[in-house]
Protein backbone atom coordinates (compact mmCIF):
# COMPACT_ATOMS: atom_id res chain seq x y z
CA UNK A 1 0.00 0.00 0.00
CA UNK A 2 1.48 3.40 -0.98
CA UNK A 3 1.12 6.20 1.36
CA UNK A 4 0.64 9.06 -1.10
CA UNK A 5 -1.82 11.42 -0.30
CA UNK A 6 -3.46 15.04 -1.11
CA UNK A 7 -3.75 18.28 0.63
CA UNK A 8 -5.27 21.39 0.18
CA UNK A 9 -4.24 24.08 2.34
CA UNK A 10 -6.20 27.44 1.60
CA UNK A 11 -7.20 27.17 -1.80
CA UNK A 12 -8.61 29.84 -3.74
CA UNK A 13 -9.19 29.44 -7.67
CA UNK A 14 -11.51 32.29 -9.23
CA UNK A 15 -12.26 32.75 -13.25
CA UNK A 16 -13.31 36.27 -14.55
CA UNK A 17 -16.94 36.02 -15.79
CA UNK A 18 -17.89 38.22 -19.41
CA UNK A 19 -19.59 41.17 -16.98
CA UNK A 20 -15.90 41.11 -15.66
CA UNK A 21 -17.29 39.90 -12.54
CA UNK A 22 -15.38 37.41 -10.21
CA UNK A 23 -16.68 33.63 -10.00
CA UNK A 24 -14.95 32.01 -7.20
CA UNK A 25 -14.74 28.36 -7.41
CA UNK A 26 -13.17 27.50 -4.54
CA UNK A 27 -12.19 30.12 -1.53
CA UNK A 28 -9.82 29.23 0.82
CA UNK A 29 -10.38 25.45 0.60
CA UNK A 30 -8.90 22.92 3.15
CA UNK A 31 -8.90 19.72 2.90
CA UNK A 32 -6.92 16.26 2.91
CA UNK A 33 -7.65 13.42 0.47
CA UNK A 34 -6.01 10.10 2.69
CA UNK A 35 -3.45 7.98 1.16
CA UNK A 36 -5.00 4.61 -0.40
CA UNK A 37 -8.73 5.17 0.18
CA UNK A 38 -11.33 6.52 -2.29
CA UNK A 39 -12.74 9.76 -2.26
CA UNK A 40 -16.03 11.29 -4.32
CA UNK A 41 -15.85 14.73 -5.32
CA UNK A 42 -19.38 15.97 -5.35
CA UNK A 43 -21.90 18.65 -6.18
CA UNK A 44 -24.27 21.00 -8.53
CA UNK A 45 -22.73 21.26 -12.28
CA UNK A 46 -20.64 24.56 -12.56
CA UNK A 47 -19.64 23.59 -8.81
CA UNK A 48 -15.77 23.37 -9.70
CA UNK A 49 -15.95 19.24 -9.51
CA UNK A 50 -13.30 18.91 -12.53
CA UNK A 51 -11.49 22.21 -11.66
CA UNK A 52 -10.31 20.45 -8.38
CA UNK A 53 -8.87 18.00 -10.36
CA UNK A 54 -7.17 19.97 -12.73
CA UNK A 55 -5.75 21.79 -9.92
CA UNK A 56 -4.34 18.83 -8.32
CA UNK A 57 -2.73 17.66 -11.66
CA UNK A 58 -1.51 20.91 -12.26
CA UNK A 59 -3.05 21.14 -15.71
CA UNK A 60 -4.49 25.01 -14.10
CA UNK A 61 -3.08 27.33 -11.77
CA UNK A 62 -4.10 28.12 -7.97
CA UNK A 63 -4.95 31.88 -7.44
CA UNK A 64 -3.38 31.06 -3.83
CA UNK A 65 -3.18 27.92 -1.52
CA UNK A 66 -0.95 25.12 -1.83
CA UNK A 67 -1.77 21.59 -2.64
CA UNK A 68 0.38 18.97 -1.12
CA UNK A 69 0.98 15.61 -2.88
CA UNK A 70 2.90 13.26 -0.41
CA UNK A 71 4.24 16.71 1.16
CA UNK A 72 5.42 18.20 -2.49
CA UNK A 73 3.63 21.52 -3.34
CA UNK A 74 2.74 20.60 -6.93
CA UNK A 75 1.70 24.45 -7.18
CA UNK A 76 5.41 25.87 -7.29
CA UNK A 77 7.07 22.77 -8.61
CA UNK A 78 8.29 23.63 -12.16
CA UNK A 79 10.08 21.86 -15.12
CA UNK A 80 11.21 18.38 -13.96
CA UNK A 81 9.90 18.31 -10.33
CA UNK A 82 6.30 19.03 -12.34
CA UNK A 83 6.82 16.21 -14.45
CA UNK A 84 8.06 13.57 -11.94
CA UNK A 85 5.06 14.76 -9.61
CA UNK A 86 2.76 13.88 -12.20
CA UNK A 87 4.67 10.50 -13.00
CA UNK A 88 2.29 9.82 -9.73
CA UNK A 89 -0.84 10.25 -10.94
CA UNK A 90 -2.81 7.99 -13.41
CA UNK A 91 -6.27 9.72 -15.08
CA UNK A 92 -9.23 8.62 -16.64
CA UNK A 93 -10.76 11.29 -18.53
CA UNK A 94 -14.70 11.99 -18.69
CA UNK A 95 -14.76 10.69 -22.67
CA UNK A 96 -11.58 8.65 -22.00
CA UNK A 97 -8.63 10.97 -24.29
CA UNK A 98 -7.77 8.24 -26.17
CA UNK A 99 -5.46 9.21 -29.35
CA UNK A 100 -8.04 9.42 -32.24
CA UNK A 101 -4.90 8.34 -34.27
CA UNK A 102 -3.51 5.70 -32.89
CA UNK A 103 -5.05 1.93 -31.83
CA UNK A 104 -6.07 0.85 -28.69
CA UNK A 105 -2.77 -0.80 -28.24
CA UNK A 106 -0.73 1.94 -29.76
CA UNK A 107 -2.53 4.20 -27.36
CA UNK A 108 -2.02 1.84 -23.99
CA UNK A 109 1.78 1.44 -24.92
CA UNK A 110 2.21 5.29 -25.70
CA UNK A 111 3.23 5.83 -21.22
CA UNK A 112 5.66 2.73 -21.72
CA UNK A 113 7.02 3.56 -24.75
CA UNK A 114 7.50 7.32 -23.99
CA UNK A 115 8.21 7.12 -19.92
CA UNK A 116 9.72 3.60 -20.04
CA UNK A 117 13.33 2.32 -21.29
CA UNK A 118 11.58 -1.26 -21.85
CA UNK A 119 12.14 -3.21 -24.77
CA UNK A 120 9.14 -3.37 -27.06
CA UNK A 121 8.55 -7.23 -26.58
CA UNK A 122 8.54 -6.44 -23.24
CA UNK A 123 6.09 -3.47 -23.62
CA UNK A 124 3.58 -5.35 -26.04
CA UNK A 125 3.54 -8.39 -23.23
CA UNK A 126 2.39 -5.65 -20.73
CA UNK A 127 -0.09 -4.00 -22.49
CA UNK A 128 -1.34 -7.40 -24.19
CA UNK A 129 -1.89 -8.70 -20.12
CA UNK A 130 -3.41 -5.37 -19.16
CA UNK A 131 -5.75 -5.85 -21.99
CA UNK A 132 -6.55 -9.23 -21.09
CA UNK A 133 -7.67 -8.24 -17.65
CA UNK A 134 -9.92 -5.26 -18.45
CA UNK A 135 -11.45 -7.73 -21.15
CA UNK A 136 -10.23 -5.97 -24.56
CA UNK A 137 -8.15 -8.36 -25.84
CA UNK A 138 -8.89 -8.88 -29.67
CA UNK A 139 -9.85 -5.19 -29.61
CA UNK A 140 -6.16 -3.88 -29.83
CA UNK A 141 -5.92 -3.06 -33.45
CA UNK A 142 -9.19 -1.13 -33.21
CA UNK A 143 -9.13 3.13 -33.29
CA UNK A 144 -11.07 4.78 -30.58
CA UNK A 145 -14.11 5.60 -33.21
CA UNK A 146 -14.82 1.81 -33.59
CA UNK A 147 -15.06 1.19 -29.78
CA UNK A 148 -18.35 1.79 -27.59
CA UNK A 149 -18.48 4.14 -24.78
CA UNK A 150 -17.93 1.68 -22.08
CA UNK A 151 -14.96 -0.01 -23.91
CA UNK A 152 -13.11 3.31 -24.16
CA UNK A 153 -13.03 4.62 -20.72
CA UNK A 154 -11.66 0.65 -20.24
CA UNK A 155 -8.98 1.40 -22.54
CA UNK A 156 -8.63 4.42 -20.89
CA UNK A 157 -7.76 3.06 -17.90
CA UNK A 158 -5.74 0.30 -18.85
CA UNK A 159 -3.39 3.60 -20.44
CA UNK A 160 -3.94 5.03 -16.93
CA UNK A 161 -2.79 2.08 -15.25
CA UNK A 162 0.64 1.34 -17.24
CA UNK A 163 3.00 3.19 -15.54
CA UNK A 164 1.35 1.59 -11.68
CA UNK A 165 0.17 5.59 -10.21
CA UNK A 166 -0.09 6.20 -6.72
CA UNK A 167 -3.17 8.13 -7.11
CA UNK A 168 -6.02 7.86 -9.68
CA UNK A 169 -8.24 10.47 -10.92
CA UNK A 170 -11.40 9.58 -12.58
CA UNK A 171 -13.72 12.62 -14.06
CA UNK A 172 -16.89 11.85 -14.48
CA UNK A 173 -15.92 8.02 -15.17
CA UNK A 174 -19.85 6.82 -15.89
CA UNK A 175 -20.69 9.85 -17.71
CA UNK A 176 -22.96 8.32 -21.01
CA UNK A 177 -22.85 4.69 -19.95
CA UNK A 178 -25.76 2.19 -19.27
CA UNK A 179 -26.71 1.03 -15.73
CA UNK A 180 -24.98 -2.57 -16.19
CA UNK A 181 -21.89 -0.97 -17.99
CA UNK A 182 -21.50 1.39 -15.02
CA UNK A 183 -21.58 -1.47 -12.60
CA UNK A 184 -19.23 -2.86 -14.70
CA UNK A 185 -16.81 -0.01 -14.77
CA UNK A 186 -17.04 0.81 -10.95
CA UNK A 187 -16.25 -3.21 -9.95
CA UNK A 188 -13.38 -3.06 -12.51
CA UNK A 189 -12.25 0.29 -10.22
CA UNK A 190 -12.62 -1.60 -6.54
CA UNK A 191 -10.68 -4.91 -8.80
CA UNK A 192 -7.72 -2.53 -9.48
CA UNK A 193 -7.48 -0.49 -6.55
CA UNK A 194 -7.30 -3.63 -4.93
CA UNK A 195 -4.43 -4.70 -7.16
CA UNK A 196 -2.65 -1.51 -7.65
CA UNK A 197 -3.09 0.44 -4.15
CA UNK A 198 -3.44 3.36 -5.37
CA UNK A 199 -5.44 6.43 -3.97
CA UNK A 200 -8.51 7.15 -5.67
CA UNK A 201 -10.39 9.95 -6.31
CA UNK A 202 -14.03 10.23 -7.92
CA UNK A 203 -15.47 12.84 -9.78
CA UNK A 204 -18.90 11.90 -9.92
CA UNK A 205 -22.77 13.47 -10.96
CA UNK A 206 -23.34 9.45 -10.17
CA UNK A 207 -24.80 9.54 -6.69
CA UNK A 208 -25.58 7.54 -4.99
CA UNK A 209 -24.01 4.68 -6.95
CA UNK A 210 -20.63 5.96 -6.62
CA UNK A 211 -21.26 6.42 -2.75
CA UNK A 212 -20.75 2.18 -2.78
CA UNK A 213 -17.12 3.05 -3.31
CA UNK A 214 -16.26 5.69 -1.38
CA UNK A 215 -14.59 6.08 1.83
CA UNK A 216 -14.51 10.02 1.88
CA UNK A 217 -17.05 11.97 0.44
CA UNK A 218 -16.75 16.16 -0.36
CA UNK A 219 -19.16 18.15 -1.39
CA UNK A 220 -18.63 21.49 -3.48
CA UNK A 221 -21.35 23.97 -3.23
CA UNK A 222 -20.55 28.11 -4.36
CA UNK A 223 -16.91 28.08 -3.67
CA UNK A 224 -16.92 26.10 -0.20
CA UNK A 225 -16.77 22.53 0.44
CA UNK A 226 -17.87 19.87 2.96
CA UNK A 227 -15.77 17.07 3.79
CA UNK A 228 -17.65 13.45 5.22
CA UNK A 229 -15.50 10.93 6.49
CA UNK A 230 -18.04 8.46 5.03
CA UNK A 231 -21.25 8.64 2.46
CA UNK A 232 -23.61 7.81 5.57
CA UNK A 233 -22.42 11.02 7.28
CA UNK A 234 -23.74 12.93 4.08
CA UNK A 235 -27.33 12.41 5.60
CA UNK A 236 -26.58 13.82 9.26
CA UNK A 237 -25.62 17.17 7.70
CA UNK A 238 -27.68 20.00 9.42
CA UNK A 239 -26.31 22.53 6.46
CA UNK A 240 -29.36 23.75 3.91
CA UNK A 241 -27.49 23.13 0.94
CA UNK A 242 -26.34 19.64 1.77
CA UNK A 243 -29.70 18.96 2.81
CA UNK A 244 -30.97 19.96 -0.79
CA UNK A 245 -28.34 18.35 -1.56
CA UNK A 246 -29.02 14.72 -0.92
CA UNK A 247 -32.98 15.11 -1.23
CA UNK A 248 -32.29 15.82 -5.21
CA UNK A 249 -29.41 13.58 -5.64
CA UNK A 250 -29.89 10.20 -3.49
CA UNK A 251 -33.61 9.81 -3.59
CA UNK A 252 -35.45 7.71 -1.55
CA UNK A 253 -32.78 5.87 -0.53
CA UNK A 254 -31.53 8.55 1.41
CA UNK A 255 -35.42 10.25 1.84
CA UNK A 256 -36.04 8.47 5.23
CA UNK A 257 -33.04 9.01 6.83
CA UNK A 258 -33.69 12.68 6.54
CA UNK A 259 -37.39 12.98 7.77
CA UNK A 260 -35.88 10.82 10.58
CA UNK A 261 -33.68 13.81 11.38
CA UNK B 1 23.63 49.85 -49.13
CA UNK B 2 22.46 52.65 -47.07
CA UNK B 3 18.78 52.13 -46.09
CA UNK B 4 16.57 55.10 -46.15
CA UNK B 5 15.28 56.37 -42.92
CA UNK B 6 11.88 55.96 -44.98
CA UNK B 7 11.79 52.24 -45.15
CA UNK B 8 12.70 51.58 -41.37
CA UNK B 9 9.91 53.49 -40.16
CA UNK B 10 7.70 51.93 -42.78
CA UNK B 11 8.89 48.17 -41.85
CA UNK B 12 8.38 49.11 -38.22
CA UNK B 13 5.01 50.35 -38.78
CA UNK B 14 4.47 47.07 -40.74
CA UNK B 15 5.59 45.26 -37.30
CA UNK B 16 2.81 47.26 -35.10
CA UNK B 17 0.58 46.36 -37.54
CA UNK B 18 1.25 42.56 -37.39
CA UNK B 19 0.29 42.77 -33.64
CA UNK B 20 -1.86 44.45 -33.54
CA UNK B 21 -3.88 41.95 -35.87
CA UNK B 22 -2.76 39.57 -33.88
CA UNK B 23 -3.98 40.94 -30.81
CA UNK B 24 -6.72 41.63 -32.34
CA UNK B 25 -7.72 37.95 -33.15
CA UNK B 26 -6.07 36.81 -29.98
CA UNK B 27 -9.08 37.34 -27.54
CA UNK B 28 -8.54 35.86 -24.14
CA UNK B 29 -9.84 35.60 -20.38
CA UNK B 30 -8.91 38.79 -19.67
CA UNK B 31 -10.72 40.88 -22.92
CA UNK B 32 -13.18 42.54 -23.26
CA UNK B 33 -16.20 42.51 -20.38
CA UNK B 34 -18.84 43.75 -21.60
CA UNK B 35 -20.42 45.75 -19.08
CA UNK B 36 -16.95 47.83 -18.53
CA UNK B 37 -16.87 51.49 -18.37
CA UNK B 38 -14.79 53.04 -21.28
CA UNK B 39 -11.72 53.30 -18.96
CA UNK B 40 -11.72 49.93 -18.02
CA UNK B 41 -12.27 48.16 -21.36
CA UNK B 42 -9.17 50.37 -22.23
CA UNK B 43 -7.68 48.78 -19.37
CA UNK B 44 -8.62 45.48 -20.30
CA UNK B 45 -7.41 45.27 -23.40
CA UNK B 46 -4.08 46.48 -22.49
CA UNK B 47 -4.32 43.35 -20.00
CA UNK B 48 -5.21 41.35 -23.43
CA UNK B 49 -2.78 42.46 -25.59
CA UNK B 50 0.23 41.81 -23.00
CA UNK B 51 -1.46 38.37 -22.15
CA UNK B 52 -2.10 37.18 -25.54
CA UNK B 53 1.62 38.37 -26.67
CA UNK B 54 3.07 36.75 -23.70
CA UNK B 55 1.15 33.59 -24.20
CA UNK B 56 2.13 33.02 -27.94
CA UNK B 57 5.46 34.59 -27.49
CA UNK B 58 5.96 31.52 -24.24
CA UNK B 59 4.63 29.29 -26.78
CA UNK B 60 7.72 30.44 -29.73
CA UNK B 61 10.18 29.66 -27.08
CA UNK B 62 8.40 26.46 -26.11
CA UNK B 63 8.38 25.37 -30.04
CA UNK B 64 11.73 25.99 -30.48
CA UNK B 65 12.83 24.59 -26.94
CA UNK B 66 10.82 21.36 -28.19
CA UNK B 67 12.87 20.71 -31.25
CA UNK B 68 16.31 20.76 -29.03
CA UNK B 69 14.61 17.59 -26.84
CA UNK B 70 15.64 14.17 -26.92
CA UNK B 71 14.92 11.71 -28.07
CA UNK B 72 13.57 13.18 -31.37
CA UNK B 73 10.78 11.84 -33.17
CA UNK B 74 12.02 11.38 -36.39
CA UNK B 75 8.92 8.93 -37.44
CA UNK B 76 6.65 12.32 -36.59
CA UNK B 77 9.12 14.67 -38.20
CA UNK B 78 8.67 12.28 -41.86
CA UNK B 79 5.24 12.62 -41.44
CA UNK B 80 4.79 15.38 -41.34
CA UNK B 81 7.11 16.23 -44.09
CA UNK B 82 5.24 14.23 -46.07
CA UNK B 83 2.24 16.24 -45.15
CA UNK B 84 2.92 19.43 -45.52
CA UNK B 85 5.82 18.72 -48.41
CA UNK B 86 5.12 16.21 -50.30
CA UNK B 87 1.21 16.94 -49.89
CA UNK B 88 1.48 20.65 -51.12
CA UNK B 89 3.56 18.97 -54.15
CA UNK B 90 0.30 19.32 -56.46
CA UNK B 91 -0.90 22.68 -55.38
CA UNK B 92 2.27 24.39 -55.53
CA UNK B 93 2.76 23.22 -58.87
CA UNK B 94 0.06 24.05 -60.59
CA UNK B 95 -0.30 27.48 -58.75
CA UNK B 96 3.47 27.73 -60.02
CA UNK B 97 2.80 26.98 -62.99
CA UNK B 98 -0.38 29.58 -63.68
CA UNK B 99 1.28 32.23 -62.10
CA UNK B 100 4.42 32.06 -64.20
CA UNK B 101 2.68 31.61 -67.08
CA UNK B 102 0.41 34.77 -66.22
CA UNK B 103 3.75 36.52 -65.66
CA UNK B 104 4.98 35.59 -69.08
CA UNK B 105 1.95 37.28 -70.44
CA UNK B 106 1.46 39.97 -68.60
CA UNK B 107 5.21 41.10 -68.28
CA UNK B 108 5.33 40.53 -72.82
CA UNK B 109 2.78 43.20 -73.02
CA UNK B 110 4.17 45.66 -70.85
CA UNK B 111 7.92 45.37 -71.95
CA UNK B 112 6.55 45.34 -75.46
CA UNK B 113 5.31 48.70 -75.20
CA UNK B 114 9.09 49.93 -74.57
CA UNK B 115 10.70 47.28 -76.77
CA UNK B 116 11.62 45.42 -73.80
CA UNK B 117 10.65 42.22 -74.54
CA UNK B 118 14.21 40.91 -74.03
CA UNK B 119 13.90 41.69 -70.67
CA UNK B 120 11.41 39.27 -69.84
CA UNK B 121 13.47 36.43 -68.49
CA UNK B 122 14.70 38.94 -65.78
CA UNK B 123 11.72 40.42 -65.03
CA UNK B 124 9.51 36.67 -64.31
CA UNK B 125 12.51 35.30 -62.51
CA UNK B 126 13.15 37.91 -60.53
CA UNK B 127 9.23 38.77 -59.37
CA UNK B 128 9.32 35.08 -58.44
CA UNK B 129 12.26 34.56 -56.71
CA UNK B 130 12.08 37.62 -54.42
CA UNK B 131 8.50 37.94 -53.83
CA UNK B 132 5.75 35.83 -55.24
CA UNK B 133 7.52 32.36 -55.12
CA UNK B 134 7.97 32.60 -51.26
CA UNK B 135 4.76 34.62 -50.74
CA UNK B 136 2.28 32.47 -52.83
CA UNK B 137 3.77 28.94 -51.65
CA UNK B 138 3.27 30.11 -48.21
CA UNK B 139 -0.33 31.32 -48.65
CA UNK B 140 -0.73 27.43 -50.28
CA UNK B 141 0.97 25.93 -46.76
CA UNK B 142 -1.20 27.84 -44.65
CA UNK B 143 -4.34 27.42 -46.40
CA UNK B 144 -3.56 23.56 -46.80
CA UNK B 145 -1.23 22.56 -44.13
CA UNK B 146 -1.65 25.40 -41.56
CA UNK B 147 -5.47 24.52 -40.79
CA UNK B 148 -5.20 21.16 -40.93
CA UNK B 149 -2.65 21.91 -37.90
CA UNK B 150 -4.63 23.62 -36.07
CA UNK B 151 -7.83 22.13 -36.51
CA UNK B 152 -5.66 19.15 -34.77
CA UNK B 153 -4.56 20.56 -31.78
CA UNK B 154 -8.11 22.09 -31.56
CA UNK B 155 -9.61 18.79 -31.49
CA UNK B 156 -7.00 17.21 -29.27
CA UNK B 157 -7.27 20.38 -26.73
CA UNK B 158 -11.27 19.97 -26.53
CA UNK B 159 -11.44 16.60 -26.34
CA UNK B 160 -8.55 16.53 -23.76
CA UNK B 161 -5.64 14.74 -25.48
CA UNK B 162 -3.64 17.73 -24.89
CA UNK B 163 -3.89 17.43 -20.96
CA UNK B 164 -3.34 13.45 -21.20
CA UNK B 165 -0.41 14.05 -22.87
CA UNK B 166 0.97 16.74 -20.02
CA UNK B 167 -0.87 13.94 -17.39
CA UNK B 168 1.41 11.50 -18.59
CA UNK B 169 4.48 13.50 -18.30
CA UNK B 170 4.67 13.52 -22.03
CA UNK B 171 5.96 16.96 -23.19
CA UNK B 172 3.30 18.04 -26.20
CA UNK B 173 5.70 19.86 -28.13
CA UNK B 174 8.43 17.16 -28.40
CA UNK B 175 6.59 14.91 -29.00
CA UNK B 176 4.69 16.05 -32.24
CA UNK B 177 4.48 20.40 -31.94
CA UNK B 178 8.13 20.98 -32.30
CA UNK B 179 8.38 17.87 -35.32
CA UNK B 180 5.84 20.43 -37.42
CA UNK B 181 7.75 23.38 -36.79
CA UNK B 182 11.20 21.49 -37.98
CA UNK B 183 9.03 19.55 -40.92
CA UNK B 184 7.86 23.15 -42.12
CA UNK B 185 11.45 24.95 -42.41
CA UNK B 186 12.79 22.24 -44.59
CA UNK B 187 9.55 21.92 -46.44
CA UNK B 188 8.32 25.37 -46.85
CA UNK B 189 11.68 26.42 -48.70
CA UNK B 190 11.86 23.84 -50.46
CA UNK B 191 8.38 24.16 -52.00
CA UNK B 192 9.54 27.96 -52.56
CA UNK B 193 12.71 26.69 -54.72
CA UNK B 194 9.88 24.68 -56.39
CA UNK B 195 7.71 27.33 -56.85
CA UNK B 196 10.33 29.16 -58.24
CA UNK B 197 11.32 26.74 -61.13
CA UNK B 198 8.17 25.49 -62.23
CA UNK B 199 7.20 29.36 -62.24
CA UNK B 200 9.94 30.39 -64.73
CA UNK B 201 9.53 27.48 -66.85
CA UNK B 202 5.56 28.65 -67.46
CA UNK B 203 7.13 32.50 -67.56
CA UNK B 204 9.28 30.70 -70.79
CA UNK B 205 6.64 29.04 -72.18
CA UNK B 206 4.00 31.59 -72.37
CA UNK B 207 6.69 34.01 -73.24
CA UNK B 208 8.87 32.45 -75.76
CA UNK B 209 6.59 29.92 -77.39
CA UNK B 210 3.51 31.63 -77.12
CA UNK B 211 4.67 35.35 -78.00
CA UNK B 212 7.24 34.78 -79.93
CA UNK B 213 10.29 36.22 -77.38
CA UNK B 214 13.43 34.85 -78.28
CA UNK B 215 14.32 32.26 -76.03
CA UNK B 216 18.50 32.81 -75.50
CA UNK B 217 17.27 36.57 -74.56
CA UNK B 218 14.82 35.06 -71.96
CA UNK B 219 17.29 32.64 -70.22
CA UNK B 220 19.94 35.28 -70.54
CA UNK B 221 18.13 37.95 -68.81
CA UNK B 222 17.62 35.68 -66.04
CA UNK B 223 21.21 34.63 -65.29
CA UNK B 224 22.35 37.43 -65.66
CA UNK B 225 20.02 39.84 -63.54
CA UNK B 226 19.50 36.86 -60.39
CA UNK B 227 22.40 37.31 -57.81
CA UNK B 228 22.76 34.82 -55.11
CA UNK B 229 21.46 38.01 -52.90
CA UNK B 230 17.92 37.94 -54.79
CA UNK B 231 17.82 33.90 -53.88
CA UNK B 232 19.25 34.00 -50.22
CA UNK B 233 16.49 37.34 -49.80
CA UNK B 234 13.58 34.75 -51.01
CA UNK B 235 14.97 31.91 -49.06
CA UNK B 236 15.51 33.78 -45.98
CA UNK B 237 11.74 34.58 -46.07
CA UNK B 238 10.52 30.99 -46.83
CA UNK B 239 12.18 30.20 -43.92
CA UNK B 240 10.44 32.99 -41.66
CA UNK B 241 6.76 32.20 -43.30
CA UNK B 242 7.17 28.97 -42.69
CA UNK B 243 7.86 29.81 -38.56
CA UNK B 244 5.24 32.24 -38.96
CA UNK B 245 2.80 29.53 -40.47
CA UNK B 246 3.72 26.95 -37.76
CA UNK B 247 3.51 29.26 -34.56
CA UNK B 248 0.28 31.18 -35.67
CA UNK B 249 -1.54 27.94 -36.66
CA UNK B 250 -0.73 25.48 -33.86
CA UNK B 251 -0.60 27.95 -31.37
CA UNK B 252 -4.25 28.97 -31.98
CA UNK B 253 -5.05 25.45 -31.67
CA UNK B 254 -3.24 25.05 -28.61
CA UNK B 255 -5.15 27.98 -26.81
CA UNK B 256 -8.76 27.08 -28.45
CA UNK B 257 -10.12 26.79 -24.64
CA UNK B 258 -8.84 30.38 -24.36
CA UNK B 259 -10.42 32.45 -27.04
CA UNK B 260 -12.96 33.65 -25.59
CA UNK B 261 -14.91 34.59 -28.36
CA UNK B 262 -14.74 31.31 -29.99
CA UNK B 263 -17.43 29.62 -28.20
CA UNK B 264 -16.89 26.47 -27.21
CA UNK B 265 -16.58 22.80 -28.51
CA UNK B 266 -16.76 22.10 -32.60
CA UNK B 267 -17.88 25.40 -33.80
CA UNK B 268 -14.36 26.88 -31.82
CA UNK B 269 -12.25 24.65 -33.38
CA UNK B 270 -14.05 25.73 -36.45
CA UNK B 271 -13.65 29.30 -35.70
CA UNK B 272 -9.79 29.73 -34.82
CA UNK B 273 -8.88 27.31 -37.78
CA UNK B 274 -10.59 29.92 -39.85
CA UNK B 275 -8.65 32.69 -37.27
CA UNK B 276 -5.74 31.20 -37.94
CA UNK B 277 -5.59 30.85 -41.31
CA UNK B 278 -6.43 34.42 -41.79
CA UNK B 279 -4.48 35.62 -39.22
CA UNK B 280 -1.31 33.72 -40.41
CA UNK B 281 -2.37 35.07 -44.23
CA UNK B 282 -1.65 38.46 -43.03
CA UNK B 283 1.09 37.87 -41.20
CA UNK B 284 3.08 36.24 -44.24
CA UNK B 285 1.96 39.46 -46.33
CA UNK B 286 2.95 42.26 -43.80
CA UNK B 287 6.24 40.42 -43.12
CA UNK B 288 6.74 40.33 -46.67
CA UNK B 289 7.03 43.78 -46.78
CA UNK B 290 9.23 43.87 -43.49
CA UNK B 291 11.67 41.68 -44.68
CA UNK B 292 12.06 42.99 -47.96
CA UNK B 293 12.20 46.56 -46.52
CA UNK B 294 14.87 45.35 -44.03
CA UNK B 295 16.84 42.78 -46.70
CA UNK B 296 16.89 44.12 -49.83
Amino acid sequence: MNTTGIEFKGVTKAFIRDDGSRQVILDQVSFSIPAGKTTVIAGGSGQGKSVTLKLILRLMDTDSGQILVCDDDITQARGKELKELRTRFGVLFQGAALFDSMTVFENVALPLRERTSKSEDEIREQVLSSLEQLELLGHEDKFPAQLSGGMKKRAGLARALQLKPEIMLFDEPTTGLDPVMTQEIYQLFARTQEQVGYTSIIVSHDIPKVFNLADQVIVLNNGAMDVFSSPEAIQWSSKPHIREFVQTTMGEIYQSHLVEK
Amino acid sequence: MRKPVILRIEAISSFAIFFIVMVKHGDNPYSMPKQQNPISRLGSSGLSILVDLGRMGLYLLQMIQGCLRTPFRYAEFMRQMNFIGVGSLVVIFFTAASTGMVLGLQGYYSLHKFGAEGMLGSAVSLTLIMELGPVLTALMVAGRAGSAMCAELGIMRISEQLDALDCMAIDPFRYFISPKLLAALISVPLLTALFDVVGIAGGYVAGVHLMGVNPGSYIDGMQSSVTSHDVWLGTVKSFVFALLIVWICTGRGYFVHLIRGAGFGARSVSRVTTQAVVLSSISVLIFDYLLTAILI
